[in-house]
């Protein structure tokens, strides 16, 4: 990705190290997505071995057919996943994107509900709102974080429940919202729902093309401006950015808080969908359940490596999955359980192979160390054995 | 034919195409002193490691009293009698010396220790060989001197009869390095041999039978050291001649550039204070050194001047104006410049290239960016010229991982940054540290040519060498205080070792009260 930054004049040796730094991610990708299907595989055939050729098939192309829906449900957990890449880029483990999805759906409801606008403007609205919620939501954990050295795995965990109860409260207490013999908040005006993008029997809409535009502007953020710069050094070398005189507190605070706002968003996005039954809308339902598409978003950011790019493929594919998975469990009797294991066997195998690929990186430097000549004299041919332990760094 | 207790002979070790050992011939004769010698990456890891079975060579044999030998792992050449005190102690820190020096070989009965019979063993092998050790200490609460010890008597202990030493003098006091030499001569009358690798020529001269020297993974030859001078083994370690005093003018000193008031710091590891009201100035055009064993509070002043850390009480001024609270950013912009002491935890992002690294202070900086957007043709212009003006080596060019590149030329890198930065103060702290002879004279050079320019430098070092020729004024720090302002041109490193292990003092005692 770095390599981006290159000049025309170094492009031929800029893109010799992004092919051998690309690949080896590439390729670590692609061989754990290919041990997950195997054992995927075995675990339908267990399940229900005559009809486990078929339904497998329709997991991994039935998704195919409904492109709509791949590219709908994958756009709250492109957002979630952009904020666990984003925050894991500065080092920091946001694992509380749910609570921050969470209060962004709500702040996105609140305004829905209770603020009148113009259409075309109420949904930019409710999505800023949103927005605004899951930034609160990250905002917590990254003061508690750059202030008191409170460790953000911890504090977004407790908030992930803090929030969700919180909000069930306020739904449940708020009765513009809440239908209570339904179990579940009202539809919202149609002023709020986002614009659909027109692909029939889907609820595919506009934000999917925001969220690919996020995911693009990130990658601008973090590969070409100052901002990224210091972001990736702290993450890299948080020593050598307090030294350099970055500010690690303040850069803690604002990436939690844009990696809240990125949640928020994320669930402003689901919340705010068009229904494709007309004069209905999506619904909250406060059941104290924790929004899964919060832990979604950690697989999806290690599957893309992190990368802003790589998340959204990474995000499509995953919704891809789920799409064929649930083709599967209407046509062949498969339990949407044995689906979702499925599911987490191949994004299971894609952290394990990440961790995989570390590690022979990490074994590969370790070998190569004695080899390495360390001396003003050393010759040019004998640091270009230097591009080795490069890979993986 | 002569009688060699351990000989590797041609050895041959290959990484990917390229040879760490190229055909290197080591024989060590039974009860000599045997030095190794070479630059940083000279293959000398990479022998031991042969030596101790942790790489297989591809060609070549290793011969013990004569007879061909495999060592597949580390416990085949245990089994040898193959020991080794390694650069960074392999000692467990909460556990006491006792069980330290048995660990692995633990007497028992029936799975239960029998401690009694090792601690009569272990205290009959320290006064042996005069190794003064407390056996029920706990590794943490001792000096470095006496962990070292700890890890000469674990050798003994296991009926070693080959020593292997990795750099053992770097972390001692020069009467401890002494004492370690009488300690070596101890062992070779006592019939064991001795393996002594190290850059240092001094040490060299002073105690070993003979020489070994290897350069760019090749041996260069054997010498008997009573028929070789320090220049002509610099000269086959280097492949060049080397200046090793250090060239430098009178220093024309100018006004007060820092200033240290008074201050004093609380201590992360105990509850007395790192640094007890401490005070003292660095002009323009002088070198000011703080000298001191390791951890007796000049890292933490260090830490205070360049805002690392936060001071108790006092101030700091830099160009007479207060920089006790200020932040990081603006004390580099008000003229600080910092060669951190370590390169790999404060100077560089490993992972950044080369020419990220070179921007690492200043990338915020109009020169550098507009509206937040990096300027890339600039900071790769920027990079060109310090990689040019400095010789800074590396794959790549500015696009090079500073990860892959050589110990050397990251520091050369950090130097490069730092010098070129505008600045009154530079700070450098172990600027040589782990470098090899041509780099050190480079650094040296720079130092000197930074104070030549009527800029204040504040350096820190341990190696007393560089500490006598660099430094124009010496303040040693012990426990926190400083205990003697010399004029390098005055004392003796004997007398500067006094001070460092806080039996002189020629500063007056304050009334210092926690």
């Amino acid at each position: 990705m770095r390599n981006s930054t290159f000049s025309p004049k170094l492009k031929s040796q800029a893109s010799m190290l992004m092919k051998s730094k690309g690949m080896a991610s590439l390729a670590a990708a692609l061989l754990a997505i290919a041990l997950g299907l195997i054992v995927g595989f075995f675990v339908m055939l267990i399940a229900s071995p005559e009809s486990a050729f078929n339904g497998f098939t329709t997991m991994l192309f039935g998704g195919l057919g409904r492109l709509g829906d791949v590219f709908y449900f994958a756009t709250p957990i492109l957002m979630t996943g952009l904020s666990v890449g984003f925050a894991f880029k500065m080092g920091l483990f946001n694992i509380g994107a749910s609570g921050q999805y969470t209060f962004g759906m709500f702040f996105a409801l609140y305004a829905g509900f209770m603020w009148e606008l113009p259409p075309g403007i109420h949904w930019i609205v409710c999505i800023l709102a949103g927005m605004v919620g899951g930034m609160l939501w990250g905002f917590i954990p990254g003061l508690l974080k750059a202030t008191l050295n409170v460790h953000e795995v911890i504090t977004s965990i407790m908030l992930n429940y803090i929030g969700m109860y919180l909000v069930d409260m306020f739904i449940i207490n708020n009765a513009k919202m809440y239908v209570p013999n339904m179990t579940r908040t009202a539809y919202l005006p149609s002023s709020a729902q986002i614009p659909s993008l027109g692909v029939p029997n889907s609820n595919v809409n506009l934000s999917i093309i925001l969220a690919i535009a996020i995911a693009i502007i990130l990658f601008v953020v973090l590969n070409k401006t100052t901002f990224g710069y210091e972001l990736k050094a702290t993450g890299y070398n948080k020593h050598a950015s307090k030294y350099a005189g970055m500010s690690d507190t303040k850069n803690t605070i604002l990436t939690m808080i844009i990696a809240g706002g990125l949640s928020g968003l994320g669930g402003a996005f689901a919340i705010l969908a068009p229904s494709a039954i007309a004069g209905s809308s999506m619904t909250y339902e406060p059941i104290n359940v924790i929004a899964a598409n919060g832990f979604n978003g950690i697989a999806v950011a290690l599957l893309g490596s992190s990368n802003p790019i790589g998340i959204i493929f990474s995000a499509l594919f995953i919704s891809h999955l789920g799409r064929g998975g649930s083709l599967v469990s209407a046509f062949y009797g498969y339990k949407p359980e044995i689906i979702d294991i499925v599911i987490a066997v191949i994004i299971y195998f894609s952290a394990f192979a990440m961790l995989m690929s570390v590690a022979v990186g990490k074994l590969f430097r370790k070998r190569n160390r004695g080899e390495v000549v360390r001396g003003p004299n050393a010759s040019l041919t004998n640091h270009v054995k230097g591009k080795n332990e490069n890979k993986e760094a | 034919m002569e009688n060699y207790i351990i000989e590797l002979l041609h050895i041959t070790k290959e990484f990917a195409g390229f040879k760490a050992n190229d055909d290197i011939t080591l024989q060590l004769r039974k009860g000599e002193i045997h030095a190794l010698l070479g630059e940083n990456g000279a293959g000398k890891s990479t022998l031991m490691s042969v030596l101790f079975g942790l790489y297989q060579a591809e060609q070549g044999e290793i011969k013990k009293n004569g007879k061909k030998v495999t060592i597949n792992n580390p416990n085949d050449a245990n089994r040898l009698g193959i020991g080794m005190v390694h650069q960074h102690f392999k000692l467990v820190e909460i556990f006491t010396v006792l069980e330290n020096i048995i660990l692995g070989v633990e007497p028992n009965k029936l799975g239960f220790l029998q401690k009694k019979d090792a601690r009569n063993k272990v205290v009959e092998l320290s006064k042996r060989y005069g190794l003064q050790v407390d056996v029920d200490a706990i590794i943490e609460n001792i000096s470095v001197g006496m962990q070292q010890r700890v890890e000469i008597l674990k050798m003994l202990y296991r009926e070693n009869e080959i020593l292997i030493f990795d750099e053992p003098t770097a972390v001692l006091t020069p009467q401890e390095i002494d004492e370690l030499m009488e300690i070596m001569r101890g062992f070779t009358k006592e019939g064991k041999s001795i393996l002594f690798i190290t850059h240092k020529l001094n040490e060299i001269m002073a105690v070993a039978d003979r020489c070994t020297v290897l350069r760019k993974g090749k041996g260069i030859g054997t010498v008997e050291i009573k028929n070789t001078t320090k220049e002509e083994l610099s000269k086959m370690m280097v492949g060049r001649d080397v200046n090793f005093s250090v060239e430098k003018n009178e220093p024309h000193v100018g006004e007060t550039i820092l200033s240290v008031n008074r201050i004093t710091m609380s201590s992360k590891l105990s509850k007395k204070d790192a640094v007890k009201d401490i005070s003292f100035e660095v002009k323009a055009g002088e070198i000011v050194c703080l000298a001191g064993i390791e951890g007796n509070g000049q890292s933490d002043v260090i830490a205070a001047i360049t805002g690392l850390e936060k001071v108790k009480e006092g101030t700091i001024t830099l160009d007479s104006k207060d920089i006790t609270r200020l932040p990081i950013r603006n004390r580099s912009v008000l003229g600080m410049s910092h060669i951190p002491e370590d390169r790999h935890k404060h100077g560089l992002v490993l992972d950044y290239s080369l020419e990220e690294n070179m921007v690492l202070q200043r990338y915020w900086q109009p020169e550098f960016q507009t509206a937040g957007f990096i300027k890339n043709k600039e900071v790769r212009a920027y990079a060109d010229r310090l990689i040019e003006q400095y010789d800074v080596r590396s794959g790549h060019g500015p696009i090079s991982i500073t990860r892959g590149m050589s110990g050397g030329n990251q520091q050369k890198a950090i130097i490069a940054r730092e010098i070129d930065k505008r600045h009154k103060l530079l700070i450098a702290v172990q600027p040589t540290r782990g470098l090899d002879v041509g780099a050190i004279e480079f650094i040296h050079k720079q130092l000197i040519a930074t104070r030549d320019k009527g800029k204040a430098v504040l350096l820190m070092s341990f190696e007393l060498e560089e500490v006598m020729n660099v430094s124009d004024k010496i303040l040693v720090m012990y426990e926190g205080e400083i205990v003697g302002e010399l004029n390098p041109k005055e004392t003796t490193i004997q007398e500067l070792g006094l001070y460092m292990s806080g039996a002189k003092r020629n500063v007056k005692e304050k009334k210092y009260e926690k």
